[in-house]
């Protein structure tokens, strides 16, 4: 098989395309998905193509079309819900967190929601304060569900079917900077796992962490330090809930020096999760402190200058990096 | 043309169904002041002829989706007494294994898809399990109750619009007993006729008094009817009252005690029972027997949680990812 | 007769305050009669009682406050005579005397509960001095977890090491460098580079092989072995080679052990933390003799896949960087096992003590000619003493014995080795 050429986008669409016309009660709901061709154009001429029972234009109503999502699902469907970006999710948490967290646990396991939530995530756009968050974090705090940051186009393409066939609710977060990211999808992949951390870039000298959007910075903040006799070794998170802690660990053995790099905020993000985590489970492997790499504590601001600044980059990466490895 | 076939068993069985539910209520508000029953407890004397009379135009593939003052709803749907009594005992037992306790009872088998403790947060729900039914070709309707507060809720009007919007069946039951915990409706509600809000959104609806158990299933077997025919949502506001108060510690500075009296002369098993008597169509001997059956049904039902067994701590991670779904 | 108590209203609530009895003793109740007033917290509720009967005795006055499930009335059922006014009951501790029946006047005084005595905390103490072990001086030394362990586990002293890691914190690098200067030390003394003397050295051997004693249970095993077939293969192999590359006993001795271990890997790892761990590998530490004394063993990476004359020349190389100080630090912590060997000049028999946390020890003693059975008569061979000092956590005898047999039956094969 000849690889192929395609963008994250076209992976996302293709995987909802084919979820679609496989399965019966797999559909897809959320805003602008049908006649807008969707908000980043993932799911353009998916209206045409499968009609309007299976691609759900909703009004605009968060909270109504995510329970509505969860209620079909208890009735067995499989639906896909929407939600335009994570920035638009809060108006759902409270179903999110009360409903489909919660009621698997709390009937005594007799209803299920096999519900798959999409949602754009992150920052770099200069959609300022209100358009730019990192909620994956936080939504991995929850208890009851998981929660996926697909950053290669593999992952793109088939973390949705994993999702759909869970039986619990799963949130899928896909960076906005990734959508036109086009390389060659790796035609001997054809399923993936939704538990596992897969290391992208071997190397000994240190270990990065992260996750979605983070990771090609990441990967050219190793690159960086090549130049500079410092191979690192770069983890892709996949699943930050759960999280694959076993693989970091293990890398970290032969490291023994870790960076996170994490697109939220600093204070209580998935990145001190990560680091104590590793404190708890490879402290006498450390040769140095944990360091992280995360967004300013700042609304996202609007200039780009100042965007640029308050987010991760490839060099605040390798600085960071460096400044564990000591004055060698 | 709906009508509600008042044959003597019939009438037996909607004065039985509220009798077992006030006896029920009656129970859990003794076992709470015991400390059998802990966390919050709300409970629905006084309108049970809502959810007996609407129960009676529901079928077995029909869905329920109640708040957390659902014991009506959850007895009048089938669930035993047994099973929700050891649920608020928080045994093993129980309708949820004892996780739920009285503001969550699940039954897969009778389709009822809780008890919610968030106001209005089981209308999307509703609207979903609709929705899920349609696409499956299920013929059935999913029945949502909700107090007159959700109505103050975003998510009362976005899953109103949404329903109707997509024509789905759900039967939106709203039991307006003119408090929302201590608000009364007045200083609640810029429009305090709660219909009308439905019509704001196309949903034919009707205003029913919530204390006439024969009206409330007269109204319901229309709405029913209505939605299984395909016109879509159907909206039900049925005035009724509540006896106690909002939950158990709840002073009610918000009500005149007065006003408490007044309901209770024309409560729904009062009126009904009264009407049956002035009509000779209920037997002194009838009634006592109802009586017994229901507090034997209500001891053993004591009896079954008090011998329950609690949920081994070791299982406290379980359910908490499914395995499957359940078939 | 049965209690009528103060109900719980709510999962907050405590205690309440009796306002007021509805009923009066000697009034008859149905179930559901309203029969006092309390107030909470929230305000004051409307109680009743859920049995019928009479209300025999009133416990609790108006105004006072008790907790939930006190007693505040006793109910006899129906028809019962009132019972004999009983002797006054032990009041319990902190509660009102028992008052006879009050006229219908003020309420008796409360006396007010009593309150717990105020708690003072302690006076503010200055924080004790707790003397960081490794400290000299009262400094505490910056280091990495991973280094900490490994210093403990080479018994080096940490107040003397510098470290280059991040705001000079001692890093994994700085130990294992200090460890290869400590046992590459010239015997003169003078500290190269990281400042340290050559006495540290003979300490740390001393706590290495105390600490084996002590905690090690050994047992010995020994074994005789005829080399004539091996050491007249050794003779016919190294014709052919230039002096540098000929090939040594110790070639064949290493190489035997290493094969040998993989029908016993029992004895080829480590003892941790109560139980064995198998080595990934076999690694076969050479112990080597310094001169002006002192010890090292370090690690012939996968000993068993080597042909003898790589081990020949990675025996070669290791001396002379052992010597000079050129040992890497994985060659230090790698050894699976170690192996001894007195060389020509040692004694007949050497029997080791195993380096923790390896679980043995083989050695080879000097090899002499004694005399021989051979098929009956007796002959004259070149024997070697071959010894196995084993940790009896991780193998026993038996298997011990397995490992000398078989070193025996592959050093009768040299061809094969």
């Amino acid at each position: 098989m000849t690889p192929v050429r395609i963008t994250y986008r076209e992976c996302c669409r293709q995987a909802i395309r084919e979820a679609i016309l496989t399965d019966p009660r797999v559909f897809l709901m959320g805003e602008d998905v049908g006649r807008y061709g969707g908000c980043y154009a993932v799911t353009k001429g998916l209206l045409e193509e499968l009609g309007e029972d299976r691609i759900r234009d909703t009004p605009l109503s968060e909270s109504a079309f995510v329970g509505a999502g969860i209620g079909a699902a208890m009735a067995g469907m499989r639906p896909i819900v929407e939600i335009m970006t994570c920035n638009f999710s809060l108006l759902a948490l409270d179903q999110i967190l009360n409903n489909a967290a919660t009621i698997p646990h709390m009937s005594g396991g007799q209803f299920a929601v096999p519900l798959v939530i999409r949602m754009a995530t992150g920052a770099g756009r200069q959609l300022a304060a209100q358009h730019s968050h990192s909620l994956e974090g936080w939504y991995a705090h929850i208890p009851g569900i998981k929660v996926l940051a697909p950053a290669t186009l593999e992952d793109a393409r088939h973390m949705l079917k994993a999702a759909l066939a869970d039986p619990n609710p799963v949130l899928i977060f896909e960076h906005m900077v990734l959508y036109n990211m086009e390389g060659e999808l790796d035609p001997t992949i054809e399923a993936v796992d939704i538990a596992s951390a897969k290391v992208r870039r071997r190397g000994q000298d240190i270990t990065l962490v992260t996750y979605g959007g983070s990771l090609f910075k990441t990967l050219d903040a190793a690159a960086a330090l090549a130049q500079d006799g410092i191979e690192a070794e770069v983890i892709d998170l996949r699943s930050l809930r759960p999280l694959d802690v076993a693989t970091v660990v293990a890398s970290v053995a032969k490291t023994r020096r870790v960076v996170i790099v994490d697109e939220g905020w600093k204070s209580g993000s998935i990145s001190a999760e990560i680091g104590m985590r590793i404190v708890e489970e490879a402290f006498f492997e450390l040769d140095a402190p944990i360091g992280r790499v995360c967004s300013a504590e700042v609304p996202m601001p609007y200039a780009a200058h100042l965007e640029q600044a308050a987010l991760p980059q490839p060099a605040t990466i390798a600085a960071a990096a460096r400044s564990l490895v000591g004055p060698a | 043309m709906t009508k509600v076939h008042l044959d003597h068993a019939h009438n037996l069985h909607l004065l039985k169904e509220m009798i077992r539910i006030r006896r029920f209520e009656e129970k859990c508000f003794e076992l709470y002041q015991a400390q059998k029953i802990r966390g919050f407890l709300h409970l629905y004397d006084g309108e049970e002829a809502v959810s007996v009379g609407i129960m009676q135009a529901l079928a077995p593939q029909d869905a329920v989706v109640a708040t957390y003052r659902e014991h009506g709803q959850a007895i009048a749907r089938g669930i035993p007494m047994t099973a929700l009594m050891a649920e608020m005992y928080g045994r093993r037992e129980g309708c949820c294994r004892g996780r739920g306790g009285s503001m969550h009872i699940f039954d897969r088998e009778r389709r009822f898809y809780g008890g919610n403790a968030i106001v209005g947060g089981g209308l999307p729900l509703a609207v979903g399990v609709a929705l899920g039914d349609r696409m499956q070709e299920r013929g059935s309707l999913t029945a949502c109750f909700f107090g007159e507060g959700a109505v103050d809720e975003g998510e009362f009007h976005e899953s109103l619009n949404l329903a109707n919007l997509w024509r789905l069946p759900v039967l939106f039951a709203c039991e307006n007993n003119l408090y929302a915990m201590g608000m009364r409706l007045e200083r609640a509600e810029a429009e305090p006729d709660i219909h009308k809000k439905a019509e704001c959104y196309r949903i034919p609806s009707e205003v029913v008094d919530g204390m006439d158990v024969v009206a409330v299933e007269a109204a319901a077997r229309r709405a029913v009817d209505s939605i299984r025919a395909g016109n879509g949502p159907y909206f039900l506001e049925c005035r009724t009252y509540r006896f106690r108060a909002h939950s158990m510690f709840d002073a009610q500075l918000y009500r005149p005690k007065d006003e408490i009296e007044e309901w209770k002369r024309k409560g729904p098993i009062v009126r009904f029972q009264g009407w049956l008597s002035e009509n000779a169509l209920l037997h002194a001997d009838e009634l006592e027997r109802i009586e017994v059956e229901v507090a034997a049904e209500v001891d053993a039902a004591v009896a079954f949680a008090e011998s329950g067994t609690p949920e081994p701590v070791e299982e406290l991670e379980r359910f908490v990812l499914m395995d499957a779904v359940p078939a | 007769m049965s209690a009528f108590v103060m109900p719980s209203l709510g999962a907050d609530m405590e205690a309440g305050t009796l306002v007021e009895w509805l009923k009066r003793p000697g009034d008859r109740v149905e179930r559901g009669d309203v029969v006092a007033v309390v107030d909470t917290q929230k305000g004051a509720i409307e109680i009743e009682i859920f049995e019928a009967g009479v209300l025999d005795r009133i416990l609790v006055q108006p105004g006072e406050k008790v907790p939930v499930g006190t007693a505040m009335a006793t109910l006899r059922s129906n028809g019962a005579a009132q019972e004999p006014e009983p002797a006054p009951p032990q009041p319990p501790p902190e509660a009102p005397p028992e008052p006879e029946r009050p006229p219908p006047e003020p309420p008796p005084e409360v006396p007010p509960p009593e309150v717990p005595p105020e708690i003072t905390p302690p006076p503010e103490q200055p924080p004790v001095e707790v003397p960081e072990p490794e400290a000299k001086g009262g400094v505490r030394v910056r280091i990495s977890p991973a280094a900490r362990r490994r210093a403990a586990a080479l018994s080096l002293d940490l107040a003397r090491l510098r470290g280059t890691g991040p705001e000079g914190a001692v890093t994994l690098a700085d130990i294992e460098a200090a460890a290869v200067a400590r046992v590459s030390a010239p015997p003169s003394g003078r500290a190269p580079g990281v400042g340290f003397d050559p006495a540290a050295m003979r300490r740390a051997i001393a706590a290495a092989m105390a600490r084996s004693k002590r905690e090690i249970p050994h047992y010995y095993l020994t074994q005789t072995v005829d080399l004539r077939r091996a050491l007249t293969w050794l003779e016919a192999a190294n014709r052919d080679r230039p002096p540098t590359e000929r090939l040594l006993p110790a070639a064949l001795f290493v190489k035997a052990t290493a094969r040998a271990l993989r029908k016993v890997p029992e004895l080829n790892g480590f003892w941790e933390k109560d139980a064995f761990r198998p080595g990934a590998g076999i690694h076969i530490g050479w112990a080597i003799a310094l001169r002006g004394g002192g010890l090292i063993a370090p690690a012939i990476h996968d000993a068993d896949r080597k042909s003898l004359a790589e081990l020949m020349a990675a025996l070669r190389d290791l001396v002379q960087r052992a010597r000079t100080g050129g040992l890497k630090s994985s060659e230090l912590t790698d050894p699976t096992i170690t192996v001894t060997s007195l060389g020509e000049r040692g004694a007949e028999t050497v029997i080791g003590i195993i380096y923790p946390p390896q679980v043995a020890i083989v050695g080879f003693g000097r090899i002499v000619e004694h005399p021989w059975a051979v098929d009956g008569a007796l002959a004259v061979r070149p024997v070697v003493s071959l010894s196995l000092a084993a940790d009896h956590r991780a193998s026993d005898g038996h298997r011990g014995g397995l490992l000398l047999a078989e070193i025996e039956r592959l050093l009768q094969k040299p061809e094969a080795l």
